[in-house]
């Protein structure tokens, strides 16, 4: 049975796939049925990984010594692409998370979605963003990833726009995929560029090339390529400066939001830095680059989270500066922390997601959290464990973010001071922000009259979630994370007494702040604005970034537009035209010689045959020549 | 005066010449039709003299003559067949009526 999961591991990613053409092409009319198909199929992939994981526990398989199994795909001379499996710690939890968050997302959207016309055609979408992104934790080499990546981007493109018919849903559609084509574009590259170097992008082979590689030539070039490699996960996993995309990315339904910013899209390029990551430790100044463009975005992202309005945007601001938190452990060197704090991440940001949509379905779809407040007492189970989330990514003890957080916040201390201020800052950001959040809708006078009640489909999950958000840091804090996900050796997981209450300390301040703002509004909140004024306003509007990027667009791209446009016109049509008409002239100079009247075509003929006389007495002596030798091979 | 091979060359390629003229320039079928006997003739006159002049006479020449003689006259047959034909379509025997050949 064991032994079977391992092999079989393959259909974890096949079954929702196989799904998403059944639910495309039969049952999208069906309601119910596509919802089983869908929800069903993920149950499946559910059960499938916690069948690797327990084998991998069992087994003992490392990340040093990962399960392989491949098929050949792509040999031609030169050329050698495998498709295949790779399970190991790293993949198994990265299955079991994505698994389970997207089961738990699509058993939500069951509710969430009743009444939508476009109800099988989401579920068929949200099956293949499943299969794409746990086919991408299992793939063995970059192009097999690459493949994945790209679906997993497709998938996001045709969720944000789900709600094709509204405008503001379709642009950010287009702004997602663009914004993370301009990574891709990097990491297409950079992947060539390996398969050009060491002639193969294998993750097994590569880690035995790269040490030897850079023992040999240094690391200079694979530097640059590593940092090409690194604008994918840049654009993928919202990092600055491609991170414009991931706020607008709430336009798709709630559901669709909690599976990016949990699960599958922006957590891939976490995922990729920490599968190649044999070749970023290797490249210090890489690291380097990784670890500040992460502890800047962790800080920038909580930065703007603080003065937003919308709900769903300062939880998106939130991913943001969480991804950057990953990216951080990522570049100081501790890929545990990182994974770990994916893994915290998962639950509580989806239950975070899916707690906002509950609130914006239950009053008429109101994303303004000014206009909610006092929810309260009439959604207990929503302010619960939404409560549950903002602990726990605020980092308060138990609750999971504590414990991955402070991982990161140790191994950053360890190695750059800078960057550990940074990450303090943001930790106390990340709390006053959320607190804010919990206080502003759940507290003080209930403002909105009308409040659906929720199905139990999206209850479920929720508690569910709550659970996980609540013990899966300390359950992986005394089952030891550090010694089973890791890089190199084992790293015994120790806390650091002085950090951990330091942090904690914080997050209580931010708490017992944001409550005199919110909560009791002891503090005036508009004199404080006012106070901070060019602050607020800056960030309020997002740094300008968006407006930067319009006026960038506007500034080249327009430009080059134009010049494109005028060398369209008159200098490429103008060949084409040219040719056409040079054609057109010759041919009607020739169809004067068609005239239909046999005696010219005669003596026209009769001048012919008289050059080719003369032509044969002038050269007489080359023509025998030619034929003798002529004659000399034939005979 | 010596009446040898290159005065019958002569008379042969004149008559050639004659007959390729007529060809080209005439409008009427007829006289293209006699134009082209012109020619075949001409092309005789060479057969026949070669034939005579060569320093091993044997009969080619004038078995090759005899073959274009007889080809000459089932052209003219047919040739006159179809100028008959073309006059029952097109009313003219003007060849610069019949250019239905124009692309």
């Amino acid at each position: 049975m064991g032994q079977f999961v391992l092999t079989h591991a393959w259909l974890i990613p096949l079954v929702p796939a196989l799904a998403f053409a059944i639910i495309g092409l039969f049952t999208r009319s069906l309601h119910k049925l596509s919802a089983i198909i869908s929800v069903g199929a993920i149950f499946f992939s559910f059960i499938m990984s916690l069948g690797i994981v327990y084998m991998v526990l069992s087994l003992g398989i490392s990340v040093d010594m990962p399960f392989i199994q491949r098929v050949e795909w792509i040999k031609i001379a030169g050329l050698h692409f495998d498709m295949g499996v790779i399970i190991d710690p790293l993949s198994a939890i990265m299955l079991l998370v994505v698994s389970l968050v997207s089961l738990l997302v699509q058993i939500y959207s069951v509710g969430y979605m009743k009444g939508d016309k476009g109800y099988g055609r989401f579920f068929s979408y949200i099956s293949l963003f499943c299969a794409s992104m746990l086919g991408l934790n299992i793939s063995i080499n970059f192009i097999q990833m690459y493949v994945f990546w790209e679906l997993v981007g497709l998938c996001s493109y045709l969720l944000i726009g789900f709600y094709y018919y509204h405008i503001p849903a379709r642009e950010a559609a287009k702004k997602a995929f663009i914004t993370t084509r301009i990574g891709d574009f990097g990491l297409l590259i950079g992947i060539l560029a390996l398969q050009t170097l060491f002639g193969t992008v294998d993750f097994i082979q590569l880690r035995q090339i790269i040490p030897v590689y850079i023992t040999a030539s240094g690391t200079g070039v694979l530097t640059i390529i590593g940092i090409l490699l690194f604008m994918g996960p840049i654009g993928k996993s919202g990092q600055f400066p491609l991170h414009v995309w991931l706020p607008d990315a709430m336009e798709g339904p709630a559901p669709v939001s909690a599976l990016i910013h949990a699960a599958t899209m922006v957590v891939a390029g976490v995922y990729l830095v920490a599968r190649a990551y044999f070749l970023f430790s290797s490249l210090p100044v890489l690291m380097n680059i990784i670890a500040w463009v992460g502890g800047f975005t962790a800080f920038f992202g909580a930065s703007i989270a603080f003065s937003q309005r919308a709900i769903k945007r300062i939880l998106a601001y939130s991913t943001i500066s969480q991804l950057g938190y990953m990216m951080l452990a990522l570049g100081v060197g501790s890929l545990t922390a990182s994974m770990f704090h994916l893994m915290t991440h998962a639950f509580f940001k989806s239950l975070l997601f899916l707690c906002a949509g509950a609130v914006m379905h239950a009053i008429n779809d109101e994303a303004d959290i000014f206009k909610m407040g006092g929810l309260r007492k009439k959604m207990p189970l929503v302010f619960v464990t939404m409560t549950i989330g903002v602990l726990a990514i605020s980092g308060l003890p138990p609750f999971s973010g504590f414990f991955s957080k402070d991982a990161i916040l140790a191994a950053t201390a360890k190695v750059s001071m800078p960057l550990y201020i940074i990450g303090v800052i943001t930790a106390f950001m990340t709390a006053f922000y959320m607190a804010r959040l919990l206080f502003v809708v759940f507290f003080g006078e209930c403002k909105q009259k009308n409040i659906h009640t929720i199905s139990n489909f999206m209850q479920v999950p929720l508690v569910i979630l709550a659970a996980l958000a609540a013990v899966a840091g300390f359950a992986g804090y005394i089952c030891n994370f550090g010694d089973w996900v890791r890089f190199g050796p084992p790293v015994k997981e120790h806390m650091d007494i002085m950090l951990a209450s330091l942090s904690t300390v914080l997050s209580l301040a931010a708490f017992v702040f944001a409550w005199n703002l919110y909560g009791s509004k002891r503090w005036s909140v508009d004199a404080i604005t006012k106070k901070l004024g060019i602050i607020y306003t800056i960030s309020f509007n997002k740094y300008y970034i968006d407006e930067f990027y319009a006026f960038l667009c506007r500034i080249f791209i327009d430009g080059i537009g134009k010049i494109m446009y005028f060398i369209d016109l008159y200098i490429i049509d103008g060949i084409v035209n040219a040719a056409s008409s040079l054609v057109l002239f010759f041919s009607s100079v020739l169809s004067k010689f068609q005239t239909g009247q046999v005696q010219r075509y005669a003596a026209v003929f009769f001048c012919g045959v008289i050059i080719l006389l003369m032509c044969s007495i002038v050269y007489f002596d080359k023509i025998s020549g030619l034929i003798a030798i002529a004659g000399g091979g034939a005979f | 005066m010596n009446i040898g091979l290159t005065q019958f060359l002569v008379l042969s390629a004149a008559l050639f010449c004659i007959g390729l003229y007529g060809i080209l320039v005439k409008r009427n079928l007829f006289s293209i039709l006699m134009c082209i006997e012109l020619m075949l003739n001409g092309v005789n006159i060479s057969l026949a003299a070669f034939n005579y002049f060569l320093p091993m006479p044997d009969l080619s020449g004038q078995v090759m003559m005899i073959f274009s003689i007889t080809v000459a006259a089932a052209e003219v047959a047919i040739g006159l067949a179809l100028i008959f034909r073309i006059y029952h379509d097109f009313n003219t025997v003007n060849i610069d009526k019949i250019n239905n050949m124009k692309g």
